[in-house]
């Protein structure tokens, strides 16, 4: 449903000179709707805007210029509940409507102790901050680095989630009958490295893809186990599908694709020293390149997270990760790749930093997150502070911030695309 | 000689609580205080909201539905605490595994990430949900942290004098602690700073008997030193409804249960 047909610098407007308006008008729908129809609506409409650090002649300068409603249905059916969560947003960067449906599904247990979740959801697990192992589920990297609410970083996929609660262990299956691709950076929107060409590109080389679109034939399987025991939390995981961004190239048509991928993987996380600690691994089987020796598709790898995060200081807490992505095969990898090609390297480790502070009645937060990665001598960091003026208004204001000393790395590749951004957001 | 046994009966009938409160022991007083405003049934649940006003006068509102159940009385518990407004904060879910001997295990889930995340905090003196009220209040101080000392007994109330035994972990030098005789429920404290000043009171502004449990059912914390109060409203409590065990677990984060319906 994407639609030029009104300016959306026009309807943005609109939407927020309205925003007053209507909210008296609203609480009587919502009553209406909930005395009447046992139905909660929710919501909130949101203007957005950011702009580049630098100048660039290949993107906007705006990064983020947005209007966005987002309406919130539940209602109890039977001993389920049913959600409707959908957004309609205003791009004044793309120039174009768009509609999307963020959650439509029905939950219930058909037993007691089996839990379903049909339609469109959003899947999480694993215990990464901000890094992801054996959480293979679909995300929004552009949405994460113009400056969207955090929520913005999981697209919801279409599946059918089932949980077991009855043995030992706590099951849980997730069945994606047509597999949900993450958004990537493109170029579009944001500048990358295009490997190719050996250069950065914009919006004069926007990648093109293969989507996998064979319904119940390009379908993603996923399964954790795993048990809370005194206080310590083990899981094991286990995903069968497609490497959630495009990590082939089809040379013939120069287009992405999505090759096939295993992931084997475990974790813990309990109280330490005052604090959480946890460990993830994994095993990347990167099926359509088992030997690694095809340039074109992204090499097998190990994975693995050690993390802790403590509070400091009343209100401050402090979060501490090291990620580590190991390149299997890699004298295939480094034998296959033409030559004068940048070359990756085997190991490439990754801290996080995170620190959050409340401040006035914890109504201000103040927050950064930096990725800091020595091998690729690359960095990202967000810096953010969001304040809750009332109990239904917000305003946020941050930064995404790349730097880095290749063009070809993780971070340095987005370099041109740091940016700084300012949110409001009205809840009803 | 037939009027001296009535006269005595009657003497003890009148006398015998009195004395009888007299000679308990402190540490019984605070084990039944504790139990009465913690510990009230096996389980059970109570919905509530908060107006916190801060200094300037600007008013927050919280509302929320508790759901406790009791591992071992006085000891661990298992709390689950579901958020209704503000609405930035709808449908998200805190749950508390409570220790006496250890930290808390405290998880938050976030429904619009489906994420299940694991609160470093174990500061138990920090603000509950932005109010004035702790995170303690809630949850309850374990008697073993304080000295607890009886200062003042009248026919309705004990008045306790409590210093911390571990000064530097706390924000207070000491309180006191107005213990009703009928319901043992603290009724009011009064906490002290390490200058010696007042800063901060709790009261029980309205107590109701629920099920047969003296139930607090309004309080409020006023904060003397920066301005600004929070009350806390009770209200559809109930009592021993055969809360689950496996209700406090990451499956009901996910899956809110039927018995947070309003």
């Amino acid at each position: 449903m994407n639609q030029s047909v009104i300016r959306p610098a026009t309807l943005l407007s609109l939407l927020l000179l309205l925003t007053p308006l209507p909210a008296a008008a609203l609480e009587q729908v919502q009553d209406y709707l909930y005395n009447r129809h046992d139905t909660e609506l929710h919501g909130f409409i949101e203007g957005r805007g950011g702009v580049r650090v630098n100048r660039k002649e290949d993107q906007k300068d705006i990064s983020i210029g947005e209007a966005r409603l987002q309406l919130d249905l539940s209602r109890w059916l039977g001993d389920g509940e049913l959600r409707l969560k959908g957004d309609l947003l205003a791009d004044g960067v793309e120039e174009k409507l768009d509609a999307e449906l963020r959650e439509f599904n029905y939950s219930f247990s058909p037993y007691q102790s089996v839990d379903l979740r049909l339609g469109r959801q959003v899947l999480t697990w694993g215990t990464g901050d901000l890094l992801f192992i054996n959480d293979t589920f679909a995300k929004d990297w552009e949405s994460f680095f113009i400056g969207r609410d955090d929520e913005y970083l999981k697209l919801a996929s279409d599946a059918i989630r089932a949980g077991i609660f009855s043995g030992p262990v706590d099951i849980d299956l997730i069945y994606v009958p047509l597999v949900t691709h993450s958004r990537y950076i493109d170029g579009s929107r944001l500048s990358y490295w295009h490997g190719p060409e050996g250069r950065i590109a914009g919006r004069d080389l926007v990648m093109a893809d293969h989507e996998r679109n064979r319904m119940f034939r390009d379908s993603e399987y996923a399964l954790r186990l795993s048990r809370n025991l005194d206080g310590t939390e083990y899981a094991l995981y286990g995903y069968y599908g497609f490497w959630s961004t495009p990590e082939g190239l089809d040379p013939a048509t120069m287009k992405l694709f999505y090759p096939r991928l295993a992931v084997y993987g475990a974790s813990l996380r309990r109280a330490l020293g005052g604090g959480i600690s946890n460990l993830e691994v994994g095993y990347y089987d990167s099926r359509d390149d088992r030997n690694g020796d095809n340039p074109m598709v992204r090499n097998s790898e190990l994975r693995l997270l050690i993390g802790h995060e403590r509070e400091l200081a009343r209100d401050f807490t402090g979060g501490l990760q090291y990620y580590l992505e190991r390149k299997l095969d890699y004298d295939n990898y480094r034998a296959s790749q033409p030559a004068g090609a940048p070359l990756a390297d085997e190991n490439r480790h990754l801290l996080t930093l995170r620190l959050t502070k409340l401040l006035l009645q914890q109504n201000l937060q103040l927050s950064l997150f930096i990725y800091w990665s020595p091998s690729d001598q690359d960095a990202h960091l967000r810096p953010k502070a969001h304040y809750k003026i009332n109990d239904r208004l917000a305003v946020e204001g941050g930064a995404n911030i790349f730097t880095g000393r290749h063009d070809h790395t993780f971070w340095g590749q987005f370099e041109d695309n740091s940016n700084i951004f300012l949110g409001l957001r009205q809840s009803f | 000689m037939n009027i001296m046994p009535t006269a005595v009966i009657a003497a003890l009938l009148l006398f015998w609580p009195a004395t009888s409160a007299t000679a308990m022991e402190v540490a019984e007083i605070v084990e039944r205080a504790n139990k009465a405003s913690y510990y009230a049934g096996d389980d059970g649940r109570t919905e509530v909201r908060m107006l916190i006003t801060d200094a300037q006068g600007r008013e927050r509102e919280r509302q929320f539905v508790i759901l406790r159940k009791n591992i071992e009385v006085g000891g661990r518990q298992l709390f689950y605490v579901y958020f209704e407004r503000p609405l930035d904060v709808r449908r998200m879910v805190f749950m508390v595994h409570k220790y006496l001997d250890r930290d808390d295990d405290r998880w938050l889930f976030l429904p619009d990430l489906d994420l299940v995340r694991r609160i470093a905090a174990s500061d138990k003196r920090s603000s509950f949900a932005g109010s004035h009220f702790l995170y303690e209040d809630v949850s309850g101080r374990a008697p073993v942290e304080d000295s607890h000392q009886l200062i003042e007994e009248s026919a309705d109330y004990y008045l306790l004098d409590i210093t911390p035994n571990d000064p530097g972990s706390v924000e207070f030098s000491r309180y006191t602690a107005r213990i009703d005789k009928s319901s043992f429920l603290p009724v009011y404290m009064e906490y002290f700073d390490r200058q010696g000043q007042k800063y901060r009171t709790v009261e029980a502004l309205a107590v109701e008997e629920i099920q047969g449990f003296p139930t607090v059912i309004k309080s409020r914390v006023r904060d003397l030193a920066g301005g600004g109060e929070t009350l806390m409203e009770f209200s559809n409590i109930s009592y021993n409804i055969g809360l689950d065990e496996s209700l406090f677990t990451e499956r009901f984060l996910r899956r809110p249960p039927r018995e947070i319906r309003r």
